[in-house]
Order: C-alpha cells, then sequence, then structure tokens
C-alpha cells in the first residue's frame, strides 16, 4: 500500500474496489456481524469454503456485514457476471451445496433466494450500478427485488449505506461507494468554514439522543481557545436494546473514521479518539484494523491530500458503566479516571478531554458527514420533516415479526415502522406500546401510533428519540414490570456522586418493587410522581434527571396498570410473579406429559391424556410449563 | 514464591505495553484482567507500586467499572443479557433457571470453579433475544429448556 495524496491515486484505488466489489467472476457474500455469527454465519462460511475447494470452482469468498433484516439471517449473497444479486436467507450448512449448485449453474432451481437486487447504490457519487445488462434472467423473475419487500420498502439509507454492501475489511471497497472522496473535497476545496456552514445548512442534529445541531457545536469547538483541540467518537452504546452503532462500527468503520477526520479539519482538532464499549468486541477489531488502513493510505497522520492538515485518531475502550455514554463522563474515562460526570454548565466544547475543546459526537452523526458533504446540505435536508433533517437508524426489537436494524427518514408515522416495515406483532396478539429511548426515555402507547418519529414529538409526547432503540411490547408486557427494570438498570448503573439520582432512583426502585411484589400500598404511585419530580429537578447529569422518565411515561399512558397492581394486587399482563398463578386448561390440555416431566419441583401430576394439576404450593413459577406446552394449555392469571 | 515472581513478570510487560502512562490504566487493568481473569490484589499493590500511583485511586476505577472483577472467576464466564429487548422476551426466567441449575447466585462462581454467572445489560444482541454469551460464544433464541444441554459443551 502507498500512500494516496492526489485524486488521480484515490481514483486508483476506487477502481480496484469496483473489482472487487463486483468481480468479473462469481462472488459469495455471508453477513458476518455479530448477530450473524451468532445464527451460524461462521459454520456457513466454512461450508461454502470447503465446498467451493471440493467442487474447484473460481469463486470468490468473503465476509460482509449485516444489512439489517437481522431475523432472516444467516445471509448468504450471490454475484454473478449479468445476473441480478440474489439474497439466500437463513442458511445453514445443509442448504450449502444446494446454492453451490446453484451457482455452479448459473440457474435459480429449487431452494429459492428471499429476494434480488438489480442495481446497486453508491449514494455518495449519487449514482446506480446495475448488476446486469439487458433483459431480466428468466429463472429469477419471479424472485421479489429488495425494494418489493415489506422491511426495505420505506427504508432510506445514509448512515447505513454501506453495511452488508461491502466487505469491512476492505479500505478499497469503502473508496469505490464514493469514500474518502468527501475528505478529499471537504481539504483541497472547502475552507472549514464553509464545512461548518454546510453542516449547519443540512440542519444534521446529533444522533446520540440529545438532538443538538451538529454544526452549531462545530462552531463554537472552532471559536473556543486553545491550540489543541478534540473530536471524539461516541460509541458507549449503553442503552439496553439498541445496537446501531454496533453494526455502523462493525460494518463500516470508515465512514465514521472519514467523518471524524472532516469535523477535525473544520474544527482545527489535531487528536481523535473512539471511545467504544467494552461490550463490542468485534467493533474494536474493525475499527482498529481501519485506522491502521487509513494510515497507511495517508488519511491519518501527517500532510492527509497535501493540504498540511495532520491528524490521527486512537481507540479508548470502556469497561463496563453505562454513565460514560454521558459526554463529560466518557471524557473522564478517556482519561483514565472513574468516569463521573460533572455540572454541564462548563462546556465540554470549551473545557473537555484534558480541560480542552473537544467536540463529541456518536457515531452515526459522524457517518453522516461524508454524505452530507459530497451530497450537499441541500440533498440532505430535502430527506425527512421540518427540523428533522435525514434519515434515523432505529433497532426495532421485541415483540414484532421483522426484527433488525432499519433506516427511516425523520418524520415517518410510528405505525408505519411496527406494521409495514415490522410485519405487526406475531403470534396475533395486540401491539401494546413501543419503548423508545433507552433507560432515559420512555412507552409510547397505541392510541399515538400515528406520531411522527422525529426529535420533537417524541419528546412532545414524554419519551425522547435516544440513541434509536425501539422495543415493541405487546398485550403480555408489563408496563410496571418495564418501568422496574429501567429503574433498577439506572439504580445499577447510578455514578453515585449526586445525591437525587443515588438515593431518588434506590429509594424508587425499593417502591416499584414493592407494586410488583405484590406490596403495594395505597399513596405509592403519588409518592413515585413526586420523587420523579424532586430527582428531575436535582440530578447532576442526563442519567439522573432522566431517570424519572420510564415511571412518568407509564403513569402518564398506563394508569390504570399500576392501580390494578397496587388495589387489586393483580397483573393484567401475566407477568409480575408474586401476583399470577399458573393452572391447567381443563378443555386444551391433552394430558401428553411435557409439562410433568419439565417441571422442576415436580408440582404437576395426572395420568396420561387427562388433565394435568399444578400444585400451587410447590409451584415456584418459572414458567417452564407455559413455554414447553405444544397445546397452550397452561393458564397464567 | 515462584508463581510471585510470574505474576509480576506479567503485569511489568503489561504496563511496559501501554509505556507506563497513567492515563492508560483502564486499558492496563482490562489486560490484567484478561490475563489473570480476575485483578488478583498482589497485582493491584504492584502496579500502584510500579507507575506510583495510590492504591485507592486504582481501586477506585476498579470497583467503578463492571468489566472488573476482584474475586476470582470460573473457566467460564456464563453473561444472561438482561437488555431490554431480552426482558421482554423473559430473560429473568433464564438468569432464574442458571442459579437454580448451578446452585450459585448472579455474581458468584460455581464450586468447581467452571462457571461464573453474571448478568449483563445489553450485548448488543437484540435481534436474537434472548440471548446469553458463555466465553464469548453468543447463544441466540433461547429458552430456559436449552441451557443444560448448552452448559454441558462447555464442561
Amino acid at each position: 500500500m502507498s500512500t494516496i495524496k492526489t485524486l488521480e491515486d484515490l481514483n486508483k484505488a476506487a477502481k480496484r474496489g469496483l473489482e472487487s466489489i463486483i468481480p468479473s467472476k462469481t462472488k459469495i457474500m455471508v453477513g458476518m456481524s455479530t448477530s450473524g455469527l451468532a445464527s451460524g454465519a461462521q459454520e456457513v462460511y466454512d461450508a461454502l469454503a470447503a465446498e467451493i475447494k471440493k467442487r474447484k470452482l473460481d469463486v470468490v469468498l468473503c465476509k460482509t456485514s449485516a444489512m439489517g433484516m437481522d431475523c432472516i439471517e444467516p445471509l448468504v449473497e450471490v454475484i454473478q457476471p449479468n445476473r441480478p444479486r440474489l439474497a439466500y436467507s437463513r442458511m445453514t450448512a445443509k442448504k450449502v451445496p444446494e446454492v453451490i449448485n446453484q451457482v455452479a449453474k448459473g440457474v435459480v432451481d429449487g431452494f429459492k433466494p428471499t429476494y434480488r437486487m438489480d442495481e446497486e447504490d453508491y449514494l455518495c457519487l449519487n449514482e446506480k450500478k446495475p448488476y446486469f445488462k439487458g433483459p431480466l434472467p428468466n429463472d429469477v423473475k419471479d424472485i421479489p427485488t429488495i425494494s418489493n419487500v415489506d422491511f426495505y420498502k420505506k427504508q432510506v439509507k445514509i448512515a447505513t449505506r454501506n453495511c452488508g454492501m461491502i466487505n469491512f475489511e476492505s479500505i478499497d471497497e469503502y473508496v469505490a461507494k464514493g469514500g474518502y472522496f468527501s475528505l478529499y473535497k471537504a481539504l483541497t476545496q472547502m475552507k472549514p468554514e464553509q464545512i461548518i456552514d454546510e453542516i449547519i445548512a443540512s440542519g444534521l442534529r446529533g444522533r446520540g439522543g440529545g438532538g443538538f445541531p451538529a454544526g452549531v457545536k462545530w462552531q463554537t469547538c472552532r471559536r473556543a481557545h486553545g491550540d489543541i483541540k478534540y473530536v471524539l467518537c461516541n460509541g458507549d452504546e449503553g442503552d439496553p436494546g439498541a445496537y446501531m452503532d454496533r453494526s455502523v462500527m462493525e460494518g463500516d468503520p470508515h465512514s465514521i473514521i472519514e467523518g471524524m477526520i472532516i469535523g477535525a479539519f473544520a474544527i482545527g482538532a489535531t487528536d481523535g479518539f473512539i471511545y467504544v464499549r467494552n461490550e463490542y468486541p468485534l467493533a474494536v477489531a474493525n475499527l482498529q484494523r481501519a485506522l491502521d488502513q487509513a494510515r497507511a493510505y495517508g488519511f491519518l497522520g501527517n500532510n492527509i491530500f497535501n493540504s498540511g492538515f495532520n491528524f490521527d485518531i486512537k481507540i479508548g475502550k470502556g469497561a463496563g458503566a453505562f454513565v460514560c455514554g454521558e459526554s463529560t463522563a466518557l471524557m473522564t474515562s478517556l482519561e483514565g479516571k472513574a468516569g463521573e460526570p460533572r455540572a454541564k454548565y462548563i462546556h465540554t466544547v470549551e473545557y473537555g478531554l484534558w480541560n480542552r475543546p473537544s467536540n463529541l459526537n456518536n457515531v452515526e452523526t459522524w457517518a453522516n458527514v461524508p454524505a452530507i458533504i459530497s451530497r450537499g446540505a441541500k440533498w440532505f435536508s430535502s430527506i425527512g420533516c421540518k427540523n428533522n433533517s435525514g434519515t434515523k437508524v432505529f433497532s426495532l426489537v421485541g415483540k414484532v415479526n421483522n426484527i433488525g436494524l432499519v433506516e427511516v427518514p425523520m418524520g415517518i408515522p410510528l405505525k408505519d415502522i411496527i406494521y409495514e416495515i415490522g410485519g405487526g406483532i406475531p403470534g396475533g396478539k395486540k401491539f401494546k406500546a413501543v419503548q423508545t429511548g433507552g433507560p432515559s426515555g420512555g412507552c409510547i402507547p397505541k392510541s399515538l401510533e400515528d406520531i411522527s418519529v422525529d426529535f420533537d414529538a417524541l419528546w412532545e409526547a414524554g419519551s425522547m428519540m435516544g440513541s434509536g432503540g425501539m422495543i415493541v411490547m405487546d398485550e403480555t408486557t408489563c408496563m410496571v414490570d418495564i418501568a422496574r427494570y429501567f429503574i433498577d438498570f439506572l439504580e445499577f448503573e447510578s455514578c453515585g456522586k449526586c445525591v437525587p439520582c443515588r438515593e431518588g432512583v434506590m429509594r424508587m426502585n425499593e417502591i416499584l418493587h414493592d407494586i410488583c411484589g405484590g406490596k403495594g400500598r395505597p399513596g405509592d404511585i403519588e409518592l413515585l410522581e413526586s420523587m420523579s419530580k424532586g430527582i428531575v429537578d436535582g440530578a447532576l447529569c442526563a442519567l439522573g434527571s432522566t431517570a424519572p422518565n420510564p415511571v412518568l411515561s407509564t403513569l402518564k399512558y398506563f394508569r390504570d396498570e399500576y392501580t390494578a397492581h397496587v388495589r387489586d394486587k393483580k397483573c393484567p399482563a401475566g407477568v409480575c410473579k408474586a401476583l399470577i398463578r399458573f393452572s391447567v386448561s381443563d378443555e386444551k390440555c391433552t394430558g401428553c406429559g411435557v409439562c410433568l416431566k419439565k417441571c422442576p419441583t415436580e408440582c404437576i401430576s395426572g395420568e396420561k391424556k387427562k388433565t394435568h394439576v399444578i400444585d400451587q404450593t410447590e409451584c415456584i413459577k418459572c414458567g417452564v410449563c407455559k413455554e414447553s406446552c405444544k397445546f397452550d394449555a397452561i393458564i397464567v392469571e | 514464591m515462584k508463581k510471585a515472581q510470574t505474576m509480576d513478570k506479567k503485569v511489568k510487560d503489561i504496563i511496559k505495553k501501554y509505556y507506563g502512562d497513567k492515563t492508560a490504566m483502564i486499558a492496563i487493568l482490562q489486560d490484567v484482567q484478561e490475563e489473570f481473569r480476575y485483578l488478583p490484589k498482589e497485582t493491584l499493590s504492584f502496579i500502584s507500586k510500579k507507575m506510583d500511583v495510590p492504591l485507592t485511586r486504582i481501586y477506585e476505577i476498579a470497583t467503578f467499572y463492571n468489566a472488573f472483577s476482584l474475586k476470582p472467576r470460573g473457566k467460564h464466564t456464563i453473561e444472561v443479557c438482561l437488555g431490554t429487548a431480552c426482558h421482554v422476551q423473559g430473560a429473568s426466567r433464564l438468569i432464574d433457571r442458571l442459579e437454580r441449575d448451578l446452585s450459585i447466585s448472579s455474581g458468584d462462581t460455581t464450586k468447581d470453579k467452571m462457571f461464573t454467572l453474571e448478568e449483563v445489560r445489553c450485548l448488543g444482541c437484540c435481534s436474537l433475544a434472548p440471548v446469553i454469551r458463555i466465553s464469548g460464544n453468543v447463544h441466540p433464541y433461547l429458552t430456559q429448556d436449552e441451557l443444560p444441554k448448552i452448559l454441558r459443551n462447555y464442561k
């Protein structure tokens, strides 16, 4: 690898990359991100390699990351010359010979791909490249195109533009997709102020949850006094139920790095840090590889693109503390100390890391930057809705059919995400609420399903955008239990520095435990409300001041469930152990004996082919009988 | 005596890797923990002396972050994900079952030093909920019924 200093060099790298994205021979790609690997992608990859070797086929086998639809992984994609790209879902080692058969013949026959792609979007270059010329081959005509798959229909990909499309181990492929061309443009054709103006005009707001205009933050940091300034990337994705940033760090690390270099040039920073949480080993490995590649090409280091600009990035690894996602705590942790936050009236853009001006943005924000520089502020602000330009990535998880990562334009109605992209609720159950914003957010009930998904509307509804977790809940989810879950989480993660958060959240947790444990007292609900107010007003950082949100929002929309727990000692959703009992339905039980064998306390009795009985005094309510019953004969009430 | 010497040698190498940089304390402790599976008391005093950092500072870091353990851990760490997605899919039933089957509470290690049971808040595998991770391997879409069989594979 030689360094790249001119546009000509960059074009050469792009040419190499394009040859590896769409080679002149057959290419097979396996989705190997964390979710793919957990579903068995390594096994599939090995089986493919063995089969290709056995049959002596001239095929390129490579890795890619997840494209978003995690519920159909492991995913294997085949690109053959002059044929559309085909995606085979839910692959196993057993199905490999059949797919290889089809590859060898060049015809789809038998085991069908889930969808096909006729062309590939090169977003930063503003062009689409077709996979084939001429008419569509007959054998793939009845396979739907990706734009006809419900999950992808309404999605617009900007931040995750390359996830699942390129090999994350190849910098050339990233360059071929238009990567580092934005950096070239920024460094050679734009002034720092111009870049900042462009980001301000684009209306890009911080994707980490706060929604603060990114360009304004850059500007303040640029104007701050100091010779040494830092740009930081927040990859401490601590919200439970969210994994957008992990996907980008694993699948397209260069987009973050390019964004940060552009930002550093605009702000006048010399050093950068990416803070990644300890729980994401693959993200750290992929980022480290990408940094080494960028350094080898001269995108990091001295005199980048002969512009005289010097910049480098280091990775800082977290060690498992939720509070370190908070800006001041993150900086303290990067300094090698216990990550405690500090009061916010001292702005980090002026006094941040080592008391120097520091600009922190999250992974998704940085990944948007190269696209804005190449396509322009006008294009970016044309996507989305008023005051909320662009797209947002969400992890759509929980009780929903199509689980995965979705990137949608801001302002899309919530129900479109749940029913169209998500494909509704499994098992014919009723949609109850969706939780957004992680522990600082809240629950949005079914009655508000028409709500526009943007920073401001979600805030008004008592929740928040947060980093992008979207956990769908159905009628079998207890909202009091959810509030207890989040408060439990926050009590555990509170750093203990300020009293309202350390003591207040703990007391709220005790009250919620009592309510869920059947020991709720009259007045508890009102007490929760007044304590919430005290914590909101008194806590030092955002973790504390938003901690009561899960309780306040569930109280706002699901007060009747709290009342049922406190007054009637009932859990309507059948979740809270102390308030439920398991019994066997006389009508549905076939007497098959499965539950009887599985019960750990042997409290189920009954003869074969006769209705079984649960001994309530011995039942520990573990629920294994309900999970194992094929006839849905276990009643929870 | 010999054991203590090799321990000191290993820690010394780790400190050297980071050029004794005090701001790299978290990374140093992470490496020590990876080496010994926990932070032995002796290593912490050794680091304190070697790097001239008060022992209290080191303990502050070691007890602040969840990734560090001051107690010896088992051969395999079982991490039960209690992220929101896993929670709504019944992760608490998995932890109950593991506690019962291994006869330990969350956070403890089995007598035979095989397993350490831990709760973690989100492994970022929400699409596969509920999940557990054993020695780095993610096991997706679990029911409590499958747990005994999975554990047998690690013995």
